[in-house]
Protein backbone atom coordinates (compact mmCIF):
# COMPACT_ATOMS: atom_id res chain seq x y z
CA UNK A 1 0.00 0.00 0.00
CA UNK A 2 2.43 2.54 1.13
CA UNK A 3 6.28 2.08 1.09
CA UNK A 4 7.23 0.53 4.63
CA UNK A 5 4.19 -2.01 3.90
CA UNK A 6 5.08 -5.03 1.56
CA UNK A 7 3.63 -4.19 -1.45
CA UNK A 8 2.31 -7.02 -4.45
CA UNK A 9 4.24 -7.00 -7.93
CA UNK A 10 1.37 -6.61 -9.80
CA UNK A 11 0.50 -3.69 -7.45
CA UNK A 12 3.89 -1.37 -7.78
CA UNK A 13 3.97 -2.25 -11.57
CA UNK A 14 0.40 -0.66 -11.81
CA UNK A 15 1.42 2.45 -10.13
CA UNK A 16 4.66 2.36 -12.27
CA UNK A 17 2.58 2.26 -15.77
CA UNK A 18 0.24 4.59 -14.81
CA UNK A 19 2.98 7.20 -14.02
CA UNK A 20 4.65 6.51 -17.39
CA UNK A 21 0.98 6.84 -19.14
CA UNK A 22 0.33 9.93 -17.21
CA UNK A 23 3.79 11.87 -18.06
CA UNK A 24 3.54 11.39 -21.55
CA UNK A 25 0.15 12.42 -21.71
CA UNK A 26 1.30 15.65 -19.80
CA UNK A 27 4.64 15.94 -21.99
CA UNK A 28 3.61 14.87 -25.38
CA UNK A 29 1.94 17.69 -26.60
CA UNK A 30 4.77 19.91 -25.60
CA UNK A 31 7.53 18.12 -26.75
CA UNK A 32 5.47 17.54 -29.78
CA UNK A 33 5.07 21.65 -30.53
CA UNK A 34 8.70 21.70 -29.64
CA UNK A 35 10.12 18.97 -32.33
CA UNK A 36 7.90 20.49 -34.92
CA UNK A 37 9.30 23.77 -34.85
CA UNK A 38 12.48 22.61 -36.49
CA UNK A 39 11.22 20.58 -39.17
CA UNK A 40 11.94 21.87 -42.58
CA UNK A 41 7.92 21.28 -44.03
CA UNK A 42 5.27 24.16 -44.63
CA UNK A 43 2.86 22.78 -42.03
CA UNK A 44 3.46 22.09 -38.04
CA UNK A 45 3.14 18.43 -38.92
CA UNK A 46 4.97 15.08 -39.74
CA UNK A 47 6.33 13.31 -41.85
CA UNK A 48 10.04 14.83 -40.83
CA UNK A 49 11.65 16.67 -43.81
CA UNK A 50 14.76 17.41 -42.08
CA UNK A 51 15.85 19.81 -39.53
CA UNK A 52 16.13 23.61 -40.11
CA UNK A 53 15.85 26.38 -37.93
CA UNK A 54 14.51 28.30 -40.81
CA UNK A 55 11.26 28.84 -38.87
CA UNK A 56 13.60 31.20 -36.63
CA UNK A 57 15.72 32.98 -38.47
CA UNK A 58 14.75 33.13 -41.82
CA UNK A 59 13.21 36.09 -44.33
CA UNK A 60 12.41 34.43 -47.38
CA UNK A 61 9.04 35.31 -49.31
CA UNK A 62 7.91 32.37 -48.73
CA UNK A 63 9.02 31.73 -44.90
CA UNK A 64 9.68 34.31 -42.20
CA UNK A 65 10.77 33.34 -39.37
CA UNK A 66 9.82 34.81 -35.90
CA UNK A 67 12.69 37.13 -35.74
CA UNK A 68 11.70 38.68 -38.83
CA UNK A 69 8.12 38.62 -38.03
CA UNK A 70 6.64 41.89 -37.19
CA UNK A 71 3.19 41.10 -36.19
CA UNK A 72 4.16 38.73 -33.77
CA UNK A 73 7.51 40.76 -32.39
CA UNK A 74 5.17 43.39 -31.99
CA UNK A 75 2.85 41.35 -29.77
CA UNK A 76 5.63 40.13 -27.69
CA UNK A 77 6.99 43.94 -27.37
CA UNK A 78 3.42 44.76 -25.85
CA UNK A 79 2.93 41.73 -23.77
CA UNK A 80 6.11 42.28 -22.45
CA UNK A 81 5.13 46.06 -21.46
CA UNK A 82 1.44 44.68 -19.95
CA UNK A 83 3.33 42.07 -17.78
CA UNK A 84 5.90 44.80 -16.61
CA UNK A 85 3.09 47.15 -15.71
CA UNK A 86 0.58 45.15 -13.89
CA UNK A 87 3.93 43.38 -11.80
CA UNK A 88 4.78 46.57 -10.70
CA UNK A 89 1.28 47.77 -9.76
CA UNK A 90 0.31 44.31 -8.45
CA UNK A 91 3.41 44.11 -6.33
CA UNK A 92 2.92 47.15 -5.09
CA UNK A 93 -0.86 47.31 -4.01
CA UNK A 94 -1.15 43.62 -2.92
CA UNK A 95 1.86 44.12 -0.67
CA UNK A 96 0.03 47.09 0.81
CA UNK A 97 -2.98 44.57 1.10
CA UNK A 98 -0.73 41.89 3.28
CA UNK A 99 0.19 44.44 5.66
CA UNK A 100 -3.50 46.18 5.72
CA UNK A 101 -4.89 42.23 6.55
CA UNK A 102 -1.74 41.27 9.07
CA UNK A 103 -1.21 44.07 11.02
CA UNK A 104 -4.06 46.72 11.01
CA UNK A 105 -7.46 46.17 12.43
CA UNK A 106 -10.26 48.77 11.29
CA UNK A 107 -14.12 48.13 10.84
CA UNK A 108 -15.46 45.75 8.05
CA UNK A 109 -12.15 44.22 7.77
CA UNK A 110 -13.88 40.92 7.37
CA UNK A 111 -15.67 42.31 5.00
CA UNK A 112 -13.17 43.85 2.90
CA UNK A 113 -11.13 40.71 3.14
CA UNK A 114 -13.92 39.39 1.55
CA UNK A 115 -14.35 41.21 -1.34
CA UNK A 116 -10.36 40.87 -1.52
CA UNK A 117 -10.50 37.17 -2.54
CA UNK A 118 -13.52 37.61 -4.33
CA UNK A 119 -11.40 38.06 -7.88
CA UNK A 120 -10.24 34.12 -7.15
CA UNK A 121 -14.01 32.99 -7.51
CA UNK A 122 -15.31 35.89 -10.47
CA UNK A 123 -14.50 33.88 -14.14
CA UNK A 124 -11.95 35.85 -16.11
CA UNK A 125 -14.33 36.70 -19.05
CA UNK A 126 -16.79 38.05 -16.24
CA UNK A 127 -14.31 40.46 -15.10
CA UNK A 128 -13.27 41.48 -18.77
CA UNK A 129 -16.61 42.50 -19.57
CA UNK A 130 -17.23 44.02 -16.29
CA UNK A 131 -13.78 46.27 -16.61
CA UNK A 132 -14.97 46.72 -20.29
CA UNK A 133 -18.82 48.32 -19.21
CA UNK A 134 -17.76 50.34 -16.35
CA UNK A 135 -14.70 52.16 -18.44
CA UNK A 136 -17.03 52.55 -21.42
CA UNK A 137 -19.79 53.87 -18.81
CA UNK A 138 -17.06 55.93 -17.64
CA UNK A 139 -16.14 57.17 -20.59
CA UNK A 140 -19.54 58.47 -21.70
CA UNK A 141 -19.59 60.50 -18.63
CA UNK A 142 -16.85 62.17 -18.82
CA UNK A 143 -17.56 62.97 -22.31
CA UNK A 144 -21.07 63.98 -22.21
CA UNK A 145 -20.13 66.65 -19.04
CA UNK A 146 -16.99 67.55 -19.16
CA UNK A 147 -16.70 66.79 -23.16
CA UNK A 148 -13.29 64.92 -21.87
CA UNK A 149 -11.89 62.37 -24.12
CA UNK A 150 -9.96 59.81 -21.87
CA UNK A 151 -7.93 57.40 -23.94
CA UNK A 152 -8.00 55.44 -20.43
CA UNK A 153 -11.14 54.42 -20.69
CA UNK A 154 -11.28 52.68 -24.37
CA UNK A 155 -10.06 49.02 -25.15
CA UNK A 156 -6.64 49.15 -25.20
CA UNK A 157 -3.40 48.51 -23.38
CA UNK A 158 -3.85 50.07 -20.23
CA UNK A 159 -7.39 48.53 -19.78
CA UNK A 160 -5.51 45.59 -20.41
CA UNK A 161 -3.46 46.20 -17.52
CA UNK A 162 -6.31 47.27 -15.30
CA UNK A 163 -8.01 44.42 -16.19
CA UNK A 164 -5.36 41.75 -15.73
CA UNK A 165 -4.22 43.65 -12.11
CA UNK A 166 -7.56 43.07 -10.74
CA UNK A 167 -7.32 39.33 -10.39
CA UNK A 168 -3.38 38.91 -10.10
CA UNK A 169 -2.64 41.56 -7.19
CA UNK A 170 -5.05 39.03 -4.91
CA UNK A 171 -2.75 36.67 -5.73
CA UNK A 172 -0.18 38.65 -4.46
CA UNK A 173 -1.95 39.66 -1.59
CA UNK A 174 -2.30 36.03 -0.41
CA UNK A 175 1.17 35.31 -1.10
CA UNK A 176 2.92 37.81 0.72
CA UNK A 177 0.20 37.66 3.41
CA UNK A 178 1.62 33.85 4.32
CA UNK A 179 5.15 34.80 5.15
CA UNK A 180 4.18 37.89 6.67
CA UNK A 181 2.53 35.53 9.32
CA UNK A 182 5.38 33.84 10.44
CA UNK A 183 7.06 37.19 10.93
CA UNK A 184 8.09 37.38 14.20
CA UNK A 185 6.86 41.07 15.52
CA UNK A 186 9.41 41.38 18.42
CA UNK A 187 11.44 42.22 15.73
CA UNK A 188 9.64 45.32 15.12
CA UNK A 189 8.91 46.50 18.52
CA UNK A 190 12.70 46.10 19.33
CA UNK A 191 13.52 48.51 16.31
CA UNK A 192 10.27 51.13 17.54
CA UNK A 193 12.00 50.91 21.23
CA UNK A 194 15.06 52.30 19.15
CA UNK A 195 13.82 55.08 17.81
CA UNK A 196 12.62 53.39 14.75
CA UNK A 197 9.07 54.95 13.20
CA UNK A 198 6.50 52.62 11.71
CA UNK A 199 8.26 53.37 8.34
CA UNK A 200 11.36 53.05 8.87
CA UNK A 201 10.67 49.96 10.48
CA UNK A 202 8.39 48.78 7.97
CA UNK A 203 11.39 49.66 5.30
CA UNK A 204 14.80 48.27 6.85
CA UNK A 205 12.72 45.07 8.84
CA UNK A 206 9.44 43.63 7.39
CA UNK A 207 10.08 44.27 3.41
CA UNK A 208 13.97 42.55 3.83
CA UNK A 209 12.11 39.80 5.61
CA UNK A 210 9.15 39.57 2.85
CA UNK A 211 11.64 40.04 -0.17
CA UNK A 212 11.65 36.12 -1.10
CA UNK A 213 7.96 36.12 -1.43
CA UNK A 214 7.92 39.77 -3.34
CA UNK A 215 9.93 37.88 -5.87
CA UNK A 216 8.12 34.63 -5.95
CA UNK A 217 4.99 36.69 -5.99
CA UNK A 218 6.01 39.13 -8.45
CA UNK A 219 7.45 35.90 -10.84
CA UNK A 220 4.24 34.39 -10.93
CA UNK A 221 2.18 37.90 -11.47
CA UNK A 222 5.09 38.39 -14.54
CA UNK A 223 3.50 35.16 -15.88
CA UNK A 224 0.37 35.01 -15.68
CA UNK A 225 0.04 38.19 -17.04
CA UNK A 226 1.80 37.64 -20.14
CA UNK A 227 -0.18 34.40 -20.76
CA UNK A 228 -3.57 35.76 -19.67
CA UNK A 229 -6.58 35.51 -22.21
CA UNK A 230 -9.73 35.52 -20.55
CA UNK A 231 -9.41 38.60 -19.12
CA UNK A 232 -7.52 40.37 -22.20
CA UNK A 233 -9.93 39.07 -24.67
CA UNK A 234 -12.45 42.22 -24.11
CA UNK A 235 -10.31 44.67 -22.92
CA UNK A 236 -7.89 44.46 -26.05
CA UNK A 237 -7.66 47.34 -28.12
CA UNK A 238 -5.45 47.65 -31.64
CA UNK A 239 -2.52 46.26 -29.83
CA UNK A 240 -2.81 42.92 -29.30
CA UNK A 241 -0.89 41.23 -27.02
CA UNK A 242 0.91 37.72 -27.66
CA UNK A 243 -1.88 35.19 -26.55
CA UNK A 244 -4.53 37.44 -28.59
CA UNK A 245 -2.72 37.38 -31.12
CA UNK A 246 -1.46 33.74 -31.11
CA UNK A 247 -4.95 32.55 -30.79
CA UNK A 248 -6.27 34.49 -33.97
CA UNK A 249 -3.40 32.63 -36.23
CA UNK A 250 -4.07 29.57 -34.57
CA UNK A 251 -8.02 30.02 -35.21
CA UNK A 252 -6.88 30.27 -38.67
CA UNK A 253 -4.53 27.89 -39.58
CA UNK A 254 -1.11 27.79 -38.35
CA UNK A 255 2.52 27.65 -39.64
CA UNK A 256 5.52 26.10 -38.01
CA UNK A 257 5.79 29.97 -36.83
CA UNK A 258 3.63 29.10 -34.33
CA UNK A 259 5.68 26.37 -33.35
CA UNK A 260 8.82 28.47 -33.39
CA UNK A 261 7.36 31.03 -30.86
CA UNK A 262 6.14 28.30 -28.41
CA UNK A 263 9.60 26.79 -28.20
CA UNK A 264 11.13 30.26 -26.90
CA UNK A 265 7.97 30.44 -24.89
CA UNK A 266 8.60 27.17 -23.13
CA UNK A 267 12.32 28.03 -23.23
CA UNK A 268 11.43 31.25 -21.31
CA UNK A 269 8.72 30.02 -18.80
CA UNK A 270 11.05 27.27 -17.65
CA UNK A 271 13.88 29.53 -17.10
CA UNK A 272 12.18 31.91 -15.06
CA UNK A 273 10.41 29.46 -13.17
CA UNK A 274 13.94 27.82 -12.08
CA UNK A 275 15.52 30.96 -11.44
CA UNK A 276 12.49 32.35 -9.30
CA UNK A 277 12.30 29.06 -7.42
CA UNK A 278 16.41 28.98 -6.55
CA UNK A 279 16.27 32.84 -5.61
CA UNK A 280 13.61 31.94 -3.26
CA UNK A 281 15.73 28.80 -1.88
CA UNK A 282 18.17 31.12 -1.34
CA UNK A 283 16.58 33.76 0.60
CA UNK A 284 14.82 30.91 2.15
CA UNK A 285 18.38 29.77 3.39
CA UNK A 286 19.35 33.20 4.07
CA UNK A 287 16.52 33.94 6.80
CA UNK B 1 4.40 59.01 28.05
CA UNK B 2 1.09 60.16 27.31
CA UNK B 3 2.91 62.04 24.54
CA UNK B 4 4.45 59.29 22.79
CA UNK B 5 1.27 57.44 23.16
CA UNK B 6 -0.35 59.66 21.34
CA UNK B 7 2.31 60.14 18.14
CA UNK B 8 2.13 56.17 18.49
CA UNK B 9 -1.73 56.66 17.86
CA UNK B 10 -1.12 59.13 14.99
CA UNK B 11 1.69 57.06 13.15
CA UNK B 12 -0.86 54.28 13.12
CA UNK B 13 -3.78 55.58 12.08
CA UNK B 14 -1.33 57.26 8.70
CA UNK B 15 0.28 53.92 8.44
CA UNK B 16 -3.43 52.35 8.09
CA UNK B 17 -4.55 54.95 5.57
CA UNK B 18 -1.27 54.74 3.33
CA UNK B 19 -2.28 50.28 3.48
CA UNK B 20 -6.31 50.93 2.98
CA UNK B 21 -6.47 53.60 0.17
CA UNK B 22 -4.98 51.81 -2.67
CA UNK B 23 -6.65 48.58 -1.39
CA UNK B 24 -9.52 50.63 -1.62
CA UNK B 25 -9.13 52.12 -4.69
CA UNK B 26 -8.32 48.31 -6.70
CA UNK B 27 -11.06 46.51 -4.91
CA UNK B 28 -13.54 49.26 -5.76
CA UNK B 29 -13.08 51.01 -9.02
CA UNK B 30 -11.99 47.71 -10.57
CA UNK B 31 -14.31 44.76 -8.28
CA UNK B 32 -17.43 46.55 -6.84
CA UNK B 33 -18.54 49.40 -9.79
CA UNK B 34 -17.99 47.25 -12.33
CA UNK B 35 -19.90 44.27 -11.08
CA UNK B 36 -22.66 46.93 -9.92
CA UNK B 37 -22.58 48.46 -13.28
CA UNK B 38 -22.53 45.22 -15.11
CA UNK B 39 -26.11 44.35 -13.01
CA UNK B 40 -27.64 47.56 -13.54
CA UNK B 41 -26.84 47.32 -17.72
CA UNK B 42 -28.28 43.47 -17.40
CA UNK B 43 -31.63 44.81 -16.46
CA UNK B 44 -31.77 47.20 -19.36
CA UNK B 45 -33.18 46.66 -23.09
CA UNK B 46 -34.30 49.18 -25.88
CA UNK B 47 -38.20 49.66 -25.87
CA UNK B 48 -39.84 49.62 -29.04
CA UNK B 49 -39.48 53.36 -29.21
CA UNK B 50 -35.93 52.55 -28.72
CA UNK B 51 -34.82 54.10 -25.80
CA UNK B 52 -32.85 52.47 -22.84
CA UNK B 53 -35.53 51.19 -20.08
CA UNK B 54 -35.48 49.36 -17.38
CA UNK B 55 -36.34 45.54 -18.38
CA UNK B 56 -36.57 41.49 -17.25
CA UNK B 57 -36.16 40.93 -21.50
CA UNK B 58 -32.64 40.18 -21.71
CA UNK B 59 -33.16 37.40 -18.32
CA UNK B 60 -36.49 36.59 -20.66
CA UNK B 61 -34.68 36.08 -23.88
CA UNK B 62 -32.24 33.61 -21.65
CA UNK B 63 -35.26 31.60 -21.41
CA UNK B 64 -37.52 31.30 -24.12
CA UNK B 65 -34.56 30.37 -26.74
CA UNK B 66 -33.51 27.23 -26.14
CA UNK B 67 -29.94 27.43 -27.55
CA UNK B 68 -29.38 29.90 -24.55
CA UNK B 69 -29.93 27.94 -21.51
CA UNK B 70 -29.14 24.83 -23.46
CA UNK B 71 -25.26 26.38 -23.41
CA UNK B 72 -25.88 27.24 -19.85
CA UNK B 73 -26.89 23.60 -18.63
CA UNK B 74 -24.64 22.01 -20.64
CA UNK B 75 -21.40 24.23 -19.51
CA UNK B 76 -22.52 23.51 -15.98
CA UNK B 77 -22.89 19.84 -16.72
CA UNK B 78 -19.66 19.50 -18.18
CA UNK B 79 -17.94 21.34 -15.99
CA UNK B 80 -18.83 19.60 -13.18
CA UNK B 81 -17.86 16.28 -14.75
CA UNK B 82 -14.45 17.71 -16.03
CA UNK B 83 -13.98 18.70 -12.59
CA UNK B 84 -14.46 14.71 -11.39
CA UNK B 85 -12.33 13.36 -14.17
CA UNK B 86 -9.89 15.32 -13.05
CA UNK B 87 -9.96 14.43 -9.73
CA UNK B 88 -10.23 10.38 -10.34
CA UNK B 89 -6.78 11.06 -12.61
CA UNK B 90 -4.76 12.99 -10.17
CA UNK B 91 -5.76 11.14 -7.02
CA UNK B 92 -3.71 8.21 -7.60
CA UNK B 93 -0.75 10.30 -9.10
CA UNK B 94 -0.78 12.29 -5.59
CA UNK B 95 -0.71 9.10 -3.49
CA UNK B 96 1.54 7.75 -5.52
CA UNK B 97 3.74 11.21 -5.37
CA UNK B 98 3.43 11.52 -1.50
CA UNK B 99 3.38 7.87 0.10
CA UNK B 100 4.45 5.11 -2.53
CA UNK B 101 7.99 6.40 -4.50
CA UNK B 102 11.21 6.48 -3.08
CA UNK B 103 11.35 9.88 -1.04
CA UNK B 104 14.86 10.82 -3.15
CA UNK B 105 12.84 11.26 -6.70
CA UNK B 106 10.03 12.87 -4.51
CA UNK B 107 11.24 16.69 -5.16
CA UNK B 108 11.90 15.97 -8.93
CA UNK B 109 8.92 14.15 -9.92
CA UNK B 110 6.95 17.19 -8.37
CA UNK B 111 8.81 19.48 -10.27
CA UNK B 112 8.49 17.34 -13.06
CA UNK B 113 4.49 17.53 -12.49
CA UNK B 114 4.37 21.51 -12.33
CA UNK B 115 6.18 22.42 -15.32
CA UNK B 116 3.87 21.71 -17.84
CA UNK B 117 2.05 24.33 -16.03
CA UNK B 118 4.44 27.57 -16.22
CA UNK B 119 3.71 27.16 -20.11
CA UNK B 120 0.97 28.98 -21.18
CA UNK B 121 -2.40 27.35 -21.89
CA UNK B 122 -2.61 28.59 -25.57
CA UNK B 123 0.55 26.61 -26.12
CA UNK B 124 -0.70 23.59 -24.32
CA UNK B 125 -4.30 23.90 -26.39
CA UNK B 126 -2.14 23.94 -29.47
CA UNK B 127 -0.30 21.44 -29.25
CA UNK B 128 -3.39 19.11 -28.52
CA UNK B 129 -4.30 20.45 -31.94
CA UNK B 130 -1.42 19.24 -33.61
CA UNK B 131 -1.54 16.02 -32.16
CA UNK B 132 -5.26 15.46 -32.89
CA UNK B 133 -6.38 16.84 -35.91
CA UNK B 134 -6.73 15.42 -39.26
CA UNK B 135 -3.42 15.57 -40.39
CA UNK B 136 -1.79 15.30 -36.92
CA UNK B 137 1.14 13.38 -35.59
CA UNK B 138 -1.08 10.79 -34.16
CA UNK B 139 -3.39 10.04 -36.85
CA UNK B 140 0.44 9.77 -39.27
CA UNK B 141 1.95 7.25 -36.72
CA UNK B 142 -1.41 5.06 -36.24
CA UNK B 143 -1.49 5.08 -40.42
CA UNK B 144 2.04 3.99 -40.36
CA UNK B 145 1.68 0.68 -38.34
CA UNK B 146 -1.50 0.31 -40.00
CA UNK B 147 -4.22 0.29 -37.36
CA UNK B 148 -6.06 3.01 -39.87
CA UNK B 149 -6.86 2.88 -43.43
CA UNK B 150 -7.36 6.85 -43.75
CA UNK B 151 -7.09 9.54 -41.04
CA UNK B 152 -9.90 10.87 -39.03
CA UNK B 153 -10.62 13.33 -38.19
CA UNK B 154 -10.14 13.67 -33.87
CA UNK B 155 -10.42 17.62 -33.05
CA UNK B 156 -13.75 19.05 -31.95
CA UNK B 157 -15.66 16.57 -30.58
CA UNK B 158 -16.40 16.47 -26.85
CA UNK B 159 -14.62 14.37 -25.69
CA UNK B 160 -11.14 16.26 -27.01
CA UNK B 161 -12.71 19.59 -25.65
CA UNK B 162 -13.35 17.45 -21.99
CA UNK B 163 -9.33 16.01 -22.55
CA UNK B 164 -8.19 19.36 -23.03
CA UNK B 165 -10.44 20.85 -20.19
CA UNK B 166 -9.03 18.13 -18.42
CA UNK B 167 -4.97 18.84 -19.32
CA UNK B 168 -5.68 22.25 -18.31
CA UNK B 169 -6.90 22.25 -15.19
CA UNK B 170 -5.07 19.00 -13.24
CA UNK B 171 -2.19 21.30 -11.86
CA UNK B 172 -5.06 22.68 -9.79
CA UNK B 173 -6.13 19.52 -8.14
CA UNK B 174 -2.99 18.10 -7.76
CA UNK B 175 -1.59 20.48 -5.83
CA UNK B 176 -3.65 21.00 -3.39
CA UNK B 177 -3.49 16.74 -3.04
CA UNK B 178 -0.35 16.38 -2.33
CA UNK B 179 -0.18 19.02 0.43
CA UNK B 180 -3.35 17.66 1.94
CA UNK B 181 -2.24 13.84 1.28
CA UNK B 182 1.27 14.70 2.87
CA UNK B 183 0.01 15.67 6.44
CA UNK B 184 -1.95 12.03 6.39
CA UNK B 185 -0.19 9.66 9.29
CA UNK B 186 1.63 6.70 7.55
CA UNK B 187 0.75 4.63 10.48
CA UNK B 188 -2.99 5.01 9.92
CA UNK B 189 -2.86 3.53 6.57
CA UNK B 190 -0.33 0.69 8.31
CA UNK B 191 -2.79 0.21 11.25
CA UNK B 192 -5.98 -0.05 9.13
CA UNK B 193 -3.40 -2.29 6.77
CA UNK B 194 -2.49 -4.57 10.03
CA UNK B 195 -6.05 -5.17 11.35
CA UNK B 196 -6.94 -6.69 7.43
CA UNK B 197 -9.01 -3.58 5.55
CA UNK B 198 -8.40 -4.12 2.09
CA UNK B 199 -7.24 -1.15 -0.69
CA UNK B 200 -10.37 0.01 -1.13
CA UNK B 201 -11.97 0.34 2.28
CA UNK B 202 -8.40 2.11 3.17
CA UNK B 203 -8.82 4.54 0.36
CA UNK B 204 -12.88 4.97 1.66
CA UNK B 205 -12.38 4.95 5.07
CA UNK B 206 -9.03 7.12 5.41
CA UNK B 207 -7.09 8.55 2.37
CA UNK B 208 -10.67 10.66 0.86
CA UNK B 209 -11.84 11.45 4.65
CA UNK B 210 -8.67 12.74 5.36
CA UNK B 211 -8.18 14.79 2.24
CA UNK B 212 -11.63 16.37 1.88
CA UNK B 213 -10.06 19.83 2.35
CA UNK B 214 -7.56 19.44 -0.47
CA UNK B 215 -10.12 17.95 -2.53
CA UNK B 216 -12.84 21.03 -1.94
CA UNK B 217 -10.37 23.62 -2.75
CA UNK B 218 -8.84 21.88 -6.01
CA UNK B 219 -12.58 20.99 -7.35
CA UNK B 220 -13.50 24.99 -6.70
CA UNK B 221 -10.67 26.11 -8.67
CA UNK B 222 -10.94 23.36 -11.23
CA UNK B 223 -14.60 23.92 -11.58
CA UNK B 224 -13.94 28.02 -11.72
CA UNK B 225 -11.54 27.91 -14.16
CA UNK B 226 -13.68 25.38 -16.63
CA UNK B 227 -16.86 26.94 -16.31
CA UNK B 228 -14.88 30.31 -17.00
CA UNK B 229 -12.31 29.04 -19.39
CA UNK B 230 -12.67 29.98 -23.14
CA UNK B 231 -9.75 28.81 -25.36
CA UNK B 232 -10.28 24.77 -24.73
CA UNK B 233 -13.69 24.63 -25.67
CA UNK B 234 -13.30 26.85 -28.70
CA UNK B 235 -10.15 25.64 -30.47
CA UNK B 236 -11.17 22.24 -29.18
CA UNK B 237 -14.52 21.83 -29.33
CA UNK B 238 -16.58 21.25 -32.42
CA UNK B 239 -19.61 23.89 -34.10
CA UNK B 240 -21.82 21.91 -31.77
CA UNK B 241 -19.80 21.93 -28.60
CA UNK B 242 -20.64 25.45 -27.63
CA UNK B 243 -19.78 27.09 -24.40
CA UNK B 244 -21.75 29.46 -22.69
CA UNK B 245 -18.57 31.87 -22.58
CA UNK B 246 -18.74 32.07 -26.14
CA UNK B 247 -22.53 32.98 -26.07
CA UNK B 248 -21.04 36.19 -23.99
CA UNK B 249 -18.18 36.46 -26.35
CA UNK B 250 -20.62 36.36 -29.12
CA UNK B 251 -23.32 38.81 -27.90
CA UNK B 252 -20.46 41.20 -26.75
CA UNK B 253 -18.20 41.24 -30.01
CA UNK B 254 -20.64 40.43 -32.59
CA UNK B 255 -24.31 40.92 -31.77
CA UNK B 256 -22.54 44.05 -30.16
CA UNK B 257 -25.53 43.44 -27.97
CA UNK B 258 -24.16 44.39 -24.43
CA UNK B 259 -27.21 44.27 -22.27
CA UNK B 260 -27.95 40.36 -23.64
CA UNK B 261 -24.44 40.06 -22.83
CA UNK B 262 -24.27 41.33 -19.37
CA UNK B 263 -27.35 39.73 -18.80
CA UNK B 264 -25.36 36.35 -19.29
CA UNK B 265 -22.75 37.09 -17.45
CA UNK B 266 -24.48 37.37 -14.58
CA UNK B 267 -26.44 34.35 -15.16
CA UNK B 268 -22.72 32.86 -15.17
CA UNK B 269 -21.38 34.29 -12.29
CA UNK B 270 -24.73 33.09 -10.42
CA UNK B 271 -23.58 29.55 -11.40
CA UNK B 272 -20.35 29.78 -10.38
CA UNK B 273 -21.19 31.13 -6.89
CA UNK B 274 -23.85 28.87 -6.54
CA UNK B 275 -22.07 25.29 -7.08
CA UNK B 276 -19.07 26.63 -4.96
CA UNK B 277 -20.92 27.51 -2.69
CA UNK B 278 -22.80 24.36 -2.59
CA UNK B 279 -19.55 22.48 -2.64
CA UNK B 280 -18.25 24.45 0.28
CA UNK B 281 -21.30 23.73 2.21
CA UNK B 282 -21.50 20.30 1.40
CA UNK B 283 -17.95 19.38 2.89
CA UNK B 284 -18.36 22.33 5.52
CA UNK B 285 -15.70 24.50 4.07
CA UNK B 286 -14.76 28.06 4.84
CA UNK B 287 -13.65 29.98 1.30
CA UNK B 288 -11.51 32.06 3.72
CA UNK B 289 -9.26 28.67 4.77
CA UNK B 290 -9.64 26.77 1.22
CA UNK B 291 -7.80 29.90 -0.88
CA UNK B 292 -4.93 29.39 1.21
Amino acid sequence: MIRTLPQSRGYSFGFKLYMLVYFTFLFAPLVITCVLAFNDSQFPSLPWKGFTLEWFTADLPHRVGIFHDRINLDSIWVSLKVASFVTLLAVGVGTCGAFLFEQEEFRYKQLLYFLMISPLVIPGVILGISILMFSTTLGLYFEQSWNLDVALFRPGVWLVVLGQFSFIATLVTLVVSARLKKFDRTLEEAAMNLGANRFEVIWYITLRFLRPAIIGSGAVAFLMSFENFNTTLFLVGSEATLPINLYLQVRDGSTPVINAISFLLILGTSLLALVSSLVAKKSDQAT
Amino acid sequence: MNTSARAKNRNFRWGLLFFLAPVCLWLFLLIVLPHIDLLIMSFRAENDMGDMVWSLSNYRNFFEEPVYWLTYVRTAIYSVLVTFLTFCITLPLAFYITKVVCPRYQGFLTILLLMPFWVSELVRVYGWMILLRESGVVNHFLLKIGLLNQPIEMLYRDTTMVLGLVYTSMLFMVVPLISVLESLDDSLIEAAHDLGANTWSILFKIIIPHATPGIVSGSIVVFMLTLGNYLTPNLMGGKNSLWFTEQIYNQFIASFNWNQGSAFGFLLLIISSLIVWLGLTLSRQKLGKVVQ
